[in-house]
């Protein structure tokens, strides 16, 4: 099964690679733009039996690795295959 | 007393740090490797700066499982004497061995520069041969290592005397000029509520000898070794 991962910086942590974006589509014309947040995307793929198996398996990933909880917040899709 | 430099693969300052010990501190010091778990008998542990893990997915976050970190987070919680230097800091703050995080500069370049530290409680291991006050010159060279904590813990820390060490000006004052990469509080090192833990951005194995720029360095490990003298 494979399992797309968002993490995210949490609201209120600086984000300065969110600026900096923001600041050059702001400098490229794109007015309506109102912010910009920059977080990682990653791809799981697992072998588990069911869906319920995969999410406890990747919530533990993601306390212990992937998101350091305290600058970032996660969430995750699963993709069925 | 008995030093232990840890290497990680990617550690750039292991060797200048065993080389500051033994050379210019005429200290005891070994390296660790990071696949050991146990820790020799050291008085003392240091995890060095670089690039530990390429700095993969955060800084520090793959070095804080390595096999020798087992040691570590025993020693540490009996009491042991911890040092971290930059890419060090980052995995204790990964480690949870310190309260917080680093974070990307705020410039989001990274900054090689000589700045001015200034010491906030001279009452630690790491630095009671100094006076609260002091000034410190050291070297950063770092790209993530603006600290920041949740609100509370950091009042909880200013309260307790945690936050050590602070970026100032020449002249000890605190300014956003004076913070070089925008850490909360200008928190350049802090230190854990036993005192036995710290960590610090700016690298004092790099201010041990007066050639190379600066020997304030030195009173950071002097102050260690007066400790358990």
């Amino acid at each position: 099964m494979q399992v797309k991962v968002f993490i995210t910086p949490k609201a209120g942590i600086l984000d300065p690679q969110g600026r900096a974006i923001e600041h050059s589509l702001h400098q490229l014309g794109f007015s309506t733009l109102q912010g910009v947040g920059v977080g990682k995307y990653i791809v799981l793929e697992l072998a588990a039996a069911s869906a319920e198996e995969v999410r406890a398996e990747v919530t533990k990933m993601c306390e212990q690795l992937l998101a350091n909880t305290v600058i970032e917040d996660y969430s995750f899709e699963v993709v069925s295959s | 007393m008995k030093w232990g430099v840890v290497t990680f693969p990617g550690s750039l300052d292991d060797s200048d740090t065993l080389y500051a010990l033994r050379e210019v501190m005429g200290q005891e010091a070994i390296g660790l490797w990071h696949k050991d778990r146990d820790l020799r008998g050291v008085d003392c542990v240091v995890l060095p700066g670089g690039f530990s893990y390429g700095d993969y997915l955060r800084c520090g976050a793959m070095a804080r499982f390595a096999p020798i970190m087992a040691g570590v987070i025993e020693f540490a919680a009996a009491g042991g004497l911890v040092l971290g230097i930059c890419n060090g800091f980052q995995i204790l703050c990964e480690a949870r061995l310190l309260p917080g995080a680093l974070t990307r500069n705020r410039s989001l370049s990274f900054i090689c520069q000589r700045v001015t530290v200034r010491v906030e409680n001279a009452a630690t291991p790491f630095t009671r041969a100094m006076a609260t006050g002091d000034l410190l010159r050291l070297p950063i060279k770092h790209g993530e290592g603006l600290y920041v904590a949740p609100p509370a813990e950091l009042e909880r820390m200013e309260r307790r005397g945690q936050v050590v060490l602070r970026y100032a000006g020449e002249d000890g004052a605190l300014s956003e000029a004076n913070n070089p990469n925008g850490s909360i509080r200008a928190v350049a090192g802090v230190a854990n509520e036993h005192f036995n833990v710290f960590g610090l951005m700016p690298h004092p194995e790099h201010a041990v000898e007066a050639m190379v720029g600066g020997t304030d360095g030195a009173r950071i490990f002097a102050s260690i070794i007066e400790s358990r003298a």
